[in-house]
């Protein structure tokens, strides 16, 4: 384990594996995509705009399961203040938020037709929102503590705080009855969804998910050669400082 | 324990003397319950139907208007440093510090909130119902915002940033304050449901919100 948490052992690592994540987060999308717009079926009562369900629900697991990523690494900062895990949280965050944004606005698009408004102040809604928020605010963080070290931990501690969002989330069509239906692929006694709608959301569920992981390993990269970036350009700066100092004991 | 009772009387003399601005809460409170009927229009039964949602978004917002000052000034002139290196654990120092610092900042709101009712149009019972749910959930919002507080201490321009982290976590409190205060009024839910849950989030902010906020001090430096 600890091999792999070598920066540069997973700089390596994470060269060889993405073209093949990216080639198979490639063909599962395109399959998903084709079994959306092809094979699944209309809905009886939805028409063509249940088809929104493959692009709208697998978002909206990846905005928890972004977080949930970001939690374990804010616990990696927090206990092992590992760099590795800085640039994890780091990197999820955006990608987060990309999804919750995504999942709102699906959501907003097909909640037109089906429920008669772009926005109702439902739980599931609110709750998502407020993710979205916790999302931006902790970017916010990042963007403005300059020192990467200072940035991790006060992000860490945040998003730990946020946590008691996300059972809330899951939780909330289920304690409070609005709008939103409740949970139909998750949940005991099996998923309530026929067999030819749940196969083109599961496999979008893994093409999406697919492609969050090839996402997340490319900043996680991306993280760690800007902090070498940045510690070189230190050191350079340093070099030239001291280059350029005159010669002290000369004039003594 | 007697450092701690000594910290407690620090933040109050220290807030009521020059530069403390302990009152600055309440002005601003006031200006906003002012301003609202300006916004919304005179009309006496939309404000008593809005009025306890106005007063609570007015308490949130001056709340976190002074929220700023919780461990800024003490970072500046490194009494914080001190507190530190003290013997009495960070986190009952933070406690001590959201205490006192409710005490001259949110105390005063809920002091004021029948007053200012009274400018809302609110009645009898509304008017009390309103004035007892500020003071079970301000305590949470003082603990909430510490961690926000905590969390940009060392940043020079945190006020804007503070808000944007602290807002989102101040929903719940927001939601069960509003609906005990108008229950107060009449409506179909009993007052005491959103209360008691009122008063579990300020005891939970409290038991918890001081770890994470001296979590964050230490990590600033």
């Amino acid at each position: 384990m600890l091999k792999y948490a070598n920066p540069t052992y997973f700089l390596r690592l994470t060269a060889a594996v993405l073209p093949w994540l990216w080639g198979a987060a490639g063909l599962t999308l395109g399959l998903g995509l084709y079994m959306t717009f092809a094979v699944a079926p209309a809905d009886y009562q939805q028409g063509e705009t249940v088809r929104i369900m493959y692009i709208h629900v697998p978002a909206a697991w990846l905005s928890m399961f972004a977080y949930t990523v970001m939690t374990l690494s804010a616990l990696g900062t927090l206990v092992w203040r590992h760099p590795l895990a800085d640039a994890s949280q780091q990197a999820a965050a955006p990608l987060g938020a990309g999804f919750t944004f995504i999942c709102l606005v699906t959501g907003s698009l097909w909640g037109k037709p089906m429920w008669g408004t772009w926005w109702v102040w439902d739980a599931r809604l609110t709750s998502v929102l407020v993710l979205f928020l916790i999302y931006l605010g902790l970017i916010a963080l990042w963007n403005t503590i300059e020192e990467p070290l200072k940035a991790a931990r006060a992000a860490a501690i945040l998003t730990l705080v946020g946590v008691v969002n996300i059972p809330i989330i899951k939780f909330s069509v289920d304690w409070w009855n609005t709008l939103h239906q409740p949970a139909s692929v998750l949940r005991m006694g099996g998923p309530a969804i026929h067999p030819t709608m749940l196969w083109p959301l599961l496999v979008m569920a893994l093409g999406a998910s697919l492609l969050f992981v090839c996402l997340h390993l490319m900043a996680i990269r991306n993280e760690i050669l800007r902090r070498r970036l940045r510690r070189l350009s230190y050191l350079a700066a340093e070099a030239a400082d001291h280059g350029l100092e005159p010669p002290v004991e000369a004039g003594a | 324990m007697r450092a701690l009772a000594a910290l407690f009387r620090r933040e109050l003399r220290l807030s009521n003397r020059a530069g403390g601005g302990g009152a600055m809460g309440v002005v601003f409170f006031l200006i906003l319950v002012t301003i609202t009927p300006f916004a919304i229009g005179p009309d006496l039964n939309l404000l008593a139907r809005i009025g306890p949602a106005i007063l609570w978004i007015a308490a949130l917002l001056s709340t976190l208007l002074g929220l700023d000052r919780l461990f800024m000034s003490d970072h500046e002139d490194g009494s914080l440093d001190l507190l530190e290196m003290s013997d009495a654990p960070m986190e009952l120092v933070v406690l001590v510090k959201c205490l006192a610092h409710w005490a001259v900042t949110g105390l005063p709101l809920v002091v004021a909130t029948p007053l200012f009712g009274l400018m809302l149009a609110l009645e009898g019972d509304a008017l009390w119902g309103v004035a007892a749910s500020l003071a079970a959930g301000t305590p949470a919002l003082t603990f909430i915002g510490a961690i926000g507080a905590a969390l940009t201490v060392s940043l020079r321009r945190g006020g804007l940033l503070m808000a944007i982290l602290v807002l989102p976590f101040t929903v719940p409190v927001l939601i069960f304050g509003v609906s005990a205060a108008s229950a107060a009024s009449g409506g179909t839910v009993p007052f005491l449901t959103p209360f008691l849950i009122l008063c579990a989030l300020s005891l939970g902010s409290m038991a918890l919100a001081p770890f994470a906020a001296a979590a964050a001090l230490r990590s600033g430096d």
